[in-house]
C-alpha cells in the first residue's frame, strides 16, 4: 500500500501539518519504508482474535457527581498565547 | 557522595553524615561541572531544590522524614511541574510553564524528594536516541561520541555519569529500559496503571507508564513505593494494592523459574549480547533459580504493531498542540488553518510529524481496518502469548536491547532501523507487563542489559530478582570516567 505526495499532501492536511512542497517525496519516501515494515501484520492470523484496547480488562471507576476540582480557568488563560478577556484569541472565523 | 546508591545516601542522611543541603549542593555542582557536555539537563531548578533541601534537613531533624526525604531526584521533562517550563524535548512547549503538578512529582515531593531539575529526552518520548530533542542530543557518558539511547535518555545519562542519585522516567517502547542498559543503570517500566499518567504528556496513551530509574534494583524499589499507587484523575490508574516493594528485595529466589524466550536470541542478534545475558541467566541459575526455554511466536509482530498503535494514539494526542491554548503559535496567522498548519509544523520536529502523519494514516477511512484493527489484533496474539508463558514461569529474561550504544548521527536518518532499538522491549508496553532492565557487563567497554519480565502487578518478584543478581555482581556499580577525558 505505498503512498504518493498526492497522498502525502492529503494526510498532512487531515493532520494539520504543513509540509513543504520539496520536502514531499523525501517524506513519502519514509513514510513507506515505515509502512512497509508495519505491512509484515498482514502475516498473522487474527481470525477470530477480538482487537485489544487496553492491556487489562478493567472497567472504569464511577465517582460521585460532585466537584472535586477548584476552577484553574484564570491559570489555563495565563498559558495562552492570545487571550483577552476570558477568551483565546484566533484570527477572525466569520466575516 | 555520587558514588553511593539512593539507597546509602538515605542511610547517610539519617545518620547524619551529611545534610541534604550539602548533598544537593553536591549534586548541583558535579551538573554545573559535567553536564555542558553530556546535556542530560533541559532545566536545572537550583533555587528550589536548595529550598527543599533545607526543609527537607528540618524534617529530618524533627524526626519526620519520609520515604524519600532529602534525596535529590531528577524529573524526566515530560512530568508537569507547576511554575517550571516543562518542554517535553519540543520546541512547540519550549515556553510552556506548567500551571499544575504531574501526581508522580507530587507524590516524591510530598515523601520529601528534592527536585535537582528536568532531564532531556526524545521529543515528547518519540525516539530511542534522544537526537529528536529540541535541546539537542544528550552524549552518553560513556561514550560521548554515542547515543544514550531514548527517549529516557537524560535521565539514564544523568545517573551514569552520577549528575543525580536517582531519577524519573517513562516507557512507551522500551523508553526506560533501552536508555537503561545503554548508560549501565537500573530501569523499571511498571505494570500499566500501576503508576499514575496525570500530568504526563502524552504520546500513547494505552502503552504509556512511568517508572523509577536508579542505580541499582533496591534505589528503584524505594523510588517505585514512593510513585506506585491509585489516582482518581488517571481513570487507567489501577486501584489495587501497593506492595511492599522494598520488603521483597531479599526474598529467596531459590526455585523461582526463568524463562527464556528463544525469540529473544534469534540468529541474527551479535553473539557477544546474546553470550551476555545468558551469562547473566547462569549467575541467576546458581543462586537457585530453575531455567527452562520458551516461546513468544507473536513477538516477532510487535515492532510492527506497536508502530501502528503507537503513533495512531499520538496523532490524536497531539492533536491538542493547535497554537491557540498553550505552546508554540506561529506569527502572523492568515487565517483559522494557518495557524493550526504553521504552528504545528513549527513547532514539532521530523520524526513527531512523521509518527503523527503515519498515524493519521493508520486511521483515515478505508486503511482503519487493514492498520489499527489488524495491530490491535495482533496486541491480543502477543498478550496472549506472555499469559501462557506465565502458566510456567516466574519471569523471563533476555537481552534489553539488541545493540550497545551507536554512534550519533547512525540511525539518524533511518527511521525504521532506528525503531528495531526496541524490539526486545516493545511487546511488553503492547501486553501491559512490568519489565525491569539492570546492567549485566561490558562489551568494547560499552555497557549491557538484561531485561527482566514479570507477571502483572509483580514489580516485587522481578526488583527481588535484580537484587539478588545484583548483590552477587557488581556490574551496576561501575562508572565512567569523566574527569578530562573524552
Amino acid at each position: 500500500m505505498a503512498i504518493d505526495s498526492k497522498v502525502v499532501a492529503q494526510v498532512a492536511h487531515l493532520a494539520r501539518l504543513k509540509v513543504d512542497p520539496a520536502d514531499t517525496d523525501a517524506l513519502s519516501n519514509r513514510l513507506n519504508d515505515i509502512l512497509a515494515m508495519v505491512d509484515q501484520l498482514q502475516q498473522a492470523d487474527v481470525t477470530d482474535v477480538a482487537p485489544m484496547a487496553h492491556p487489562l480488562d478493567v472497567t472504569q471507576p464511577l465517582r460521585d457527581d460532585t466537584v472535586s476540582e477548584p476552577n484553574v480557568r484564570d491559570k489555563a488563560m495565563d498559558i495562552a498565547p492570545a487571550a483577552e478577556d476570558g477568551c483565546f484569541l484566533v484570527p477572525r472565523v466569520i466575516e | 557522595m555520587h558514588t553511593k546508591t539512593l539507597t546509602e545516601l538515605k542511610a547517610g542522611l539519617a545518620a547524619g553524615e551529611f545534610s541534604s543541603r550539602e548533598l544537593t549542593e553536591h549534586f548541583l555542582g558535579r551538573i554545573q561541572q559535567f553536564d555542558a557536555d553530556i546535556n542530560s539537563f533541559v532545566t536545572v531548578t537550583e533555587q528550589q531544590a536548595l529550598a527543599q533541601a533545607d526543609a527537607a534537613d528540618a524534617a529530618l531533624a524533627a524526626g519526620k522524614g519520609g520515604l524519600l526525604t532529602g534525596l535529590p531526584i531528577a524529573h524526566k521533562d515530560i512530568f508537569c511541574t507547576e511554575g517550571v517550563r516543562t518542554s517535553c524535548g519540543s520546541k512547540m512547549l519550549d515556553t510552556f510553564i506548567a500551571p499544575y503538578t504531574a501526581t508522580v512529582v507530587e507524590k516524591m515531593a510530598a515523601e520529601g524528594a528534592v527536585m535537582l531539575g528536568k532531564t532531556n529526552m526524545d521529543e515528547f518520548a518519540m525516539g530511542s536516541s534522544n537526537e529528536t530533542s529540541y535541546y539537542g542530543p544528550v552524549k552518553n557518558p560513556w561514550d560521548r561520541e554515542r547515543v544514550p539511547g531514548g527517549s529516557s535518555g537524560g535521565a539514564a545519562a544523568c545517573l551514569g555519569a552520577r549528575l543525580a542519585p536517582a531519577a524519573t522516567g517513562t516507557d512507551t517502547g522500551g523508553s526506560i529500559r533501552q536508555p537503561a542498559a545503554l548508560n549501565g543503570i537500573t530501569g523499571l517500566k511498571p505494570t500499566y496503571g500501576r503508576v499514575s499518567r496525570w500530568g504526563m504528556i502524552a504520546f500513547a496513551s494505552s502503552l504509556d507508564q512511568a517508572g523509577p530509574m536508579g542505580l541499582s534494583a533496591a534505589d528503584c524499589a524505594l523510588m517505585l513505593q514512593a510513585m506506585a499507587g491509585h489516582d482518581h484523575r488517571d481513570s487507567t490508574s489501577l486501584n489495587e494494592k501497593v506492595d511492599d516493594y522494598l520488603g521483597a528485595l531479599n526474598d529467596d529466589i531459590r526455585g523461582l523459574t526463568i524463562g527464556v524466550p528463544e525469540e529473544f536470541f534469534p540468529d541474527t542478534l551479535d553473539g557477544a549480547i546474546a553470550d551476555n545475558s545468558r551469562e547473566a541467566i547462569r549467575e541467576l541459575e546458581k543462586l537457585g533459580a530453575k531455567v527452562v526455554s520458551v516461546s513468544l511466536p507473536s513477538i516477532k509482530l510487535s515492532v510492527p504493531a506497536y508502530y501502528v498503535i503507537a503513533p495512531a494514539e499520538a496523532s490524536s494526542n497531539l492533536s491538542r498542540f493547535d497554537g491557540v491554548r498553550f505552546g508554540h503559535r506561529c506569527d502572523d496567522p492568515q487565517d483559522l488553518e494557518d495557524l493550526y498548519k504553521r504552528s504545528r509544523s513549527e513547532g514539532f520536529g521530523d520524526e513527531v510529524k512523521r509518527r503523527i502523519l503515519v498515524g493519521t494514516y493508520a486511521l483515515s477511512a478505508g486503511y482503519y481496518d487493514a492498520y489499527y484493527r489488524r495491530a490491535q489484533q495482533v496486541r491480543r496474539l502477543i498478550r496472549d502469548d506472555f499469559a501462557r508463558a506465565f502458566e510456567k514461569v516466574d519471569v523471563l529474561m533476555g537481552p534489553t536491547a539488541p545493540e550497545t550504544a551507536f554512534k550519533l548521527g547512525d540511525k539518524k536518518d533511518d527511521p525504521v532501523s532506528m525503531y528495531m532499538a526496541d524490539v526486545f522491549t516493545i511487546g511488553v508496553n503492547l501486553a501491559g507487563l512490568p519489565a525491569l532492565s539492570m546492567p549485566t557487563g561490558f562489551i568494547k567497554g560499552l555497557p549491557t542489559g538484561t531485561q527482566v519480565i514479570g507477571n502483572y502487578f509483580r514489580e516485587g518478584q522481578i526488583l527481588n530478582v535484580a537484587h539478588k543478581y545484583q548483590q552477587a555482581t557488581d556490574w551496576h556499580k561501575q562508572a565512567p570516567v569523566l574527569g578530562g577525558a573524552k
